[in-house]
């Protein structure tokens, strides 16, 4: 059935269809309509919406109710987003998957309510403290916010993690026509769980594609922030520290392949774009108008797949590449990160833009 | 999980088989016991953990088992 | 040790408990297994939940669903474990500055809510974990470490608080009074809706050391002497400021939270 649907409606119907059943959140725009959606439809699939008094109880709700086994996801953007990176954290440690959607605004601070940007790229990276990976999925078009929010919810309950979603204010209110599938593939664990006498939350068996213990289950588990030991308990043991830090650099790294996620045409081109989210779809553009004048390819990749960073996939497609432009807008986030995976042969020219304004085709033009 | 204690718990007996079991890697010699007893029965031992002195004088009013902020004693009656 | 105590116990190889010798924190966990054991509980249909200090660690030696979680944020998270479990019993146990000070926000809206939740403040008027500064509950005058020339500010009343918010129940009691306190445990474990118990509770090392309180025991026998149980009191401004009104002081009904929620759902389902 075909529907005209919005990006951040996209993102609402893809969660359901993944499971999610419990939304807290907080309105920011641009992401609202999320939050909206969620109201009126969670409870007619007995599923739970609430909102609450800020970001920070937002995240903490859904860390909550997913140790309780329900699938759970918050939308939010910049501003909330940094306020929720303590619980970020915490999900990371504590190995609790949930889904947090940013859509993208201007930034620093207040910055554009109503205009979006990239340049969340970093921090979601890096917004919480202490050595933590984490996974991050960028859609450019209504259809692949859906397809790539089923994705990261399944991605979660596989890694036992937090995913991000990013888009940004574009992708969530435009409208486009697409037809959603009406079954998708829901994540299901791979080894089933011990009895509560030997179940331990934090074993090598539970690292990903397990299945886990919840609250209520009768396996009384203990969940904690703190450094942890195999069942969970705190500890100061260097080796166990070493141990439980190493793991959860494990669970992406051991996955990174089938993380990386990237869409590419014309790649033995000499000159090549990069982009993500709504910088691509400019790029694209930019690529059928040079292509249309001057009669030869052009090279262009675009990330679905943020982090981890997909350095070994762009090292190998940009073989023969003689110059790359990487187009985004902020004022220049992932350039480095590619700059640093490529060959240091290859020219490096960026094409930024952080007024608020959507990148055009003849700034990208311009450049080549 | 495996619930265990390290050691078995020091008994001291009263004449009418009252028993008050002293957990001593648990007691952190606080004085919380020894001073609300009502009948001046628990005193510290040399290691400084609390020790039955009057063991007769107990009534089993469970003071102390309730008030101690470490499990560390406890006193059983004949049924 | 006692059959009834060990159910409830994670009785491993951390026991001792880390909390300092005569803790006041210590003999509140006591009690809290005792009313378990009293009300017929069943541990796999509790969940613990507390966020950061030395009252936030009890859950991690009870023998129960125990959520540790980011300070101040243990009430949000509860209300996540509640809305998704609805059949668990979920109690929040905190400090005063844990609970009051960062999480005083969750705190009130939750009491706005009515979500059916059981709050435990120990308050033992300071944040004892991080060595001894003060807290929204330390009383003018008194020292900390942050407070090295006496406390220039006022403290909360957690009672008025409660109430203004909006829960259904609060009551107080002391580490002293441990029978009084059992019954208090209780009434607010059966109460439907967001209830709260605040335990003044000794921090001898720290709070009680700083203010030349004495040792555990002292603290305790000033507990005794200011105690006034409300029972007998009709007008609760009567009472002297240096006293403890303990007893329960609200109770009264409201439309819980979960039930609400439910009825919405049902109305709503295809």
């Amino acid at each position: 059935m075909r529907q005209l649907l919005s990006g951040n409606e996209a993102v609402a119907i893809g969660a359901i269809k993944a499971g999610i059943r419990f939304f807290a959140g907080y309105p920011i725009t641009p992401s609202t309509e999320i939050a909206e959606y969620m109201a009126r439809e969670l409870p007619k699939i007995g599923g739970v919406f609430i909102q609450m008094e800020d970001e920070i109880a937002s995240i903490n709700a859904v860390i909550g109710a997913s140790a309780a086994g329900m699938k759970a996801m918050t939308a939010t953007s910049g501003p909330g987003f940094s306020l929720m990176q303590e619980g970020i954290g915490y999900a990371c440690m504590a190995e609790i998957p949930c889904l947090i959607v940013n859509v993208q605004r201007g930034g620093p601070a207040t910055g554009l309510p109503t205009k979006p940007s990239q340049s969340d790229v970093m921090q979601a990276r890096w917004g919480t403290h202490g050595d933590h990976p984490i996974v991050v999925f960028y859609p450019y078009s209504v259809l692949e916010s859906f397809y790539l929010t089923v994705k990261a919810v399944n991605t979660a309950y596989f890694l036992r993690v937090p995913v991000i979603l990013l888009t940004d204010e574009i992708i969530a209110h435009m409208r486009e026509v697409v037809e959603l599938p009406e079954e998708i593939e829901i994540y299901q664990p791979k080894r089933k769980k011990k009895s509560p006498e030997e179940f331990l939350l934090y074993s090598e068996e539970t690292i990903y594609d397990a299945e886990v213990a919840y609250f209520g289950e009768g396996y009384r588990i203990h969940i904690s922030g703190l450094t942890h030991r195999e069942d969970g308990f705190p500890t100061n043991n260097p080796e166990e520290i070493k141990r439980k830090l190493d793991r959860l650099k494990r669970k992406i790294e051991d996955n990174k392949e089938k993380l990386w996620d990237l869409e590419y045409q014309d790649i033995g081109a000499e000159i090549c774009l990069i982009s993500y989210g709504i910088s691509a779809r400019t790029a694209l553009e930019a690529k059928y108008i040079f292509e249309k004048e001057e009669k030869r390819a052009l090279g262009y990749i675009r990330l679905k797949t943020i982090w981890p960073f997909p350095d070994k996939p762009l090292k190998s497609l940009l073989k023969s590449a003689k110059k790359v432009i990487v187009v985004e807008m902020n004022q220049g986030q992932l350039i480095n990160e590619i700059e640093r995976a490529i060959s240091p042969e290859i020219e490096i020219v960026g094409v930024q833009r952080y007024d608020g304004e959507i990148i055009t085709p003849e700034e990208i033009l311009a450049v080549i | 999980m495996k619930k265990f204690l390290k050691e078995e718990p020091k008994v001291y007996l009263s004449k009418d088989n009252k028993k008050i079991k002293v957990i001593k890697y648990f007691c952190k010699g606080c004085g919380i016991c020894i001073n609300f007893c009502p009948k001046k029965v628990l005193d510290w031992d040399k290691d400084f953990k609390v020790f039955a002195k009057n063991p007769d004088e107990c009534i089993a009013c469970y003071l102390c088992e309730l008030m101690c902020p470490d499990f560390a004693i406890f006193i059983e009656k004949e049924k | 040790m006692k059959e009834e105590i060990k159910n409830y116990l994670r009785l491993d190889e951390r026991f001792p408990h880390i909390l300092c010798p005569g803790c006041g924190i210590g003999t509140i966990t006591n009690i809290l297994i005792r009313t378990f054991n009293e009300l017929n509980l069943d541990k796999n249909n509790i969940c613990l939940v507390s966020g950061i200090g030395c009252s936030s660690r009890i859950p991690g030696y009870i023998d129960c669903d125990t959520f540790h979680t980011l300070h101040g944020r243990a009430i949000p998270c509860a209300i996540g474990v509640k809305l998704a479990k609805p059949h668990l019993k979920v109690i929040v146990i905190g400090g005063d500055g844990d609970i009051l000070a960062i999480g005083l926000s969750h705190f009130i809206h939750a009491a706005r809510r009515n979500i059916d939740l059981t709050v435990i403040i120990i308050n033992n008027f300071n944040y004892g974990m991080t060595g001894g500064q003060v807290s929204p509950t330390t009383p003018k005058g008194k020292f900390t470490y942050t407070t090295p020339y006496g406390n220039p500010e006022e403290e909360f009343d957690i009672y008025e608080i409660s109430k203004s918010a909006g829960a259904v129940f609060f009551a107080r009691s002391t580490t002293y009074h441990t029978a009084h306190l059992k019954n208090i445990f209780k009434k607010a474990l059966t109460k439907k809706g967001f209830s709260v118990v605040e335990v003044i509770s000794q921090c001898p090392t720290l709070y009680g050391r700083l203010n030349r309180l004495g040792d555990a025991v002292k603290m305790l026998e000033d507990f005794k002497n200011r105690a006034i149980n409300i029972s007998h009191i009709k007008d609760l401004s009567e009472i002297p400021a240096d006293k403890i009104a303990i007893g329960i002081l609200l109770d009264r009904e409201r439309e819980e939270y979960c039930e609400k929620l439910k009825r919405i759902i049902d109305e709503k389902r295809d």
